[in-house]
């Protein structure tokens, strides 16, 4: 089908001319790349949020004062806090963007298909990052605006006792724990593919793939499991 | 056995094209998918119709010109086979069976099942290639020491026919499998090092000016690859590019 006998060489000036029509970062690889680092960040941050809030399961004080460090201190407040609103904001918006292209890419759709080369999960991305997107407009109203007001437009004095009721207050709606619990679940199904993906959109697939697919599908249960054991738990309790 | 087909018809890229009912009898299961419309275009013929029209060569699964999307798969239910390949006794007496074209931007409809898949030539000329001075004095490729696992992954990658049912059966139409495959065959031997950060960001380049789509790594295009390309190779792809920007 295609013709792999060696062609007219392209001599420097042919390959600029290539290349000048698509700047480094507008490709699809180098998209996919920016994806995947922003998605292994978030995964990251995920297990240290998860650590803190499993704090409030066996130490109200223990949750008090990581909550209070994560507060408070100015790195964390006035570095890592931007770095992840930015890792946030982009792997979405990259999201979309990329979807968008994918879409385009096909204008006219089979009138019969079958998914069954590949998995539900790795399909869907867009379904259970949507799902996550609203719980993440949920969560922001929930606790993050009320906190960015009492710090920092309210000036508020501190109050280093304050979390644990404000986590337990918001666990004792049923809906809000069933919207948890639905969110959560989605979570699952978006990490089961996304993050054994990542290393492949990095360009690391060789001997250690087998063990970090099975890693990566652990901690696709396990952390959204914990967050959903965490409100499960509060909901009972109080 | 007796047959329902559901087949795209399209008169030419400007048409808007529709699925057309057929019904065809005394199918033997013995007959290869395209033995079976040939068939069908004998009928239409007889009765003073216009065949459809679908693209095929060699016949004997090598050289990727069979396309079709059959019941929503490239080249068919089976895995690791081409549509010449598909024979009738994989389906029963009764059954309706869809048949469209490979469906992607960059895949336009010429006319019915056939679509122009030049985008891939286009994509080889950007870079599937090594250039060989062959005025006499060429180094005999034998004189150059190749390791025996990467001749034989490059050799893997090199049995891409370059048939397009990766794009076919990508939700995003992504050309991915067949670029890495194509980037991988040399990438992997000494003489395709020469031209690799060329090659890497001028194919790359020129896949995305075609208007496939994003990988999403879902693995439909290396399970219904005739060669059963390896998703391996995409990730190579991805290391070539990114190591190729650099420099």
């Amino acid at each position: 089908m295609c013709d792999t006998s060696s062609g007219t060489t392209f001599g420097p000036a042919q390959k600029n001319e290539i290349s000048k029509n698509m700047s480094w970062f507008s490709t699809t690889i180098a998209r996919k790349f920016a994806m995947a680092l922003s998605a292994l960040f978030l995964i990251f941050f995920l297990l240290q949020h998860l650590t803190i809030n499993m704090l409030s399961v066996f130490s109200e004080e223990a949750f008090n004062e990581a909550s209070h460090f994560m507060g408070t201190n100015p790195i964390v407040q006035f570095l890592l806090q931007p770095v992840l609103i930015f890792a946030v904001v982009f792997h979405f918006v990259m999201g979309f963007v990329l979807e968008a292209k994918n879409r385009a890419a096909r204008p006219i759709k089979y009138a019969k298909k079958d998914g069954s080369n590949a998995s539900w999960m790795s399909q869907n991305m867009l379904i259970s990052g949507l799902v996550i997107l609203a719980f993440l407009a949920l969560h922001f109203i929930d606790f993050w605006i009320p906190e960015m007001s009492y710090k920092y437009v309210q000036f508020l004095p501190e109050d280093a006792d304050r979390y644990y009721g404000e986590l337990v207050h918001k666990f004792e709606n049923p809906l809000r724990v069933g919207a948890y619990v639905i969110a959560f679940v989605l979570l699952a199904l978006h990490l089961l593919h996304g993050f054994q993906s990542a290393f492949q959109s990095v360009g690391f697939n060789n001997k250690f793939t087998p063990a970090i697919k099975k890693f990566c599908t652990a901690y696709a249960v396990i952390v959204p499991a914990g967050f959903i054991l965490i409100a499960i738990y509060h909901f009972i309790n109080h | 056995m007796d047959l329902k087909l559901k087949i795209w018809r399209q008169q030419n890229a400007n048409d808007k094209g529709k699925l057309v009912d057929y019904d065809i009898k005394n199918v033997s299961p013995d007959m290869s998918f395209l033995e079976m419309l040939d068939v069908l275009n004998n009928e239409l013929i007889e009765k003073g119709e216009t065949p459809v029209s679908f693209d095929h060569d060699c016949r004997e699964g090598i050289c990727g010109s069979c396309s079709l999307q059959i019941n929503g798969k490239p080249h068919g239910p089976d895995g690791a086979i081409t549509t010449c390949q598909l024979h009738m006794r994989r389906f029963k007496d009764g059954d309706t069976i869809h048949i469209e074209p490979f469906r992607a931007k960059a895949f336009p409809v010429i006319k019915d099942l056939i679509v122009d898949r030049s985008s891939f030539d286009r994509i080889q000329h950007a870079g599937g290639y090594i250039s060989v001075n062959t005025s006499g004095n060429t180094q005999d490729a034998n004189a150059i020491p190749v390791n025996k696992d990467d001749a034989d992954k490059a050799f893997d990658a090199a049995t891409c026919i370059g048939c397009g049912a990766c794009v076919a059966a990508c939700k995003n139409a992504s050309a991915m499998l067949f670029v890495s495959a194509k980037v991988s065959q040399y990438a992997l031997l000494p003489q395709g090092r020469v031209e690799a950060t060329r090659r890497a960001q001028n194919m790359v380049a020129q896949m995305d000016d075609e208007g496939f789509g994003a990988c999403t790594n879902t693995g439909a295009c290396s399970a219904e690859c005739p060669k059963e390309i390896s998703l391996t190779n995409i990730a190579r792809l991805n290391r070539e590019y990114l190591s190729s920007s650099l420099k």
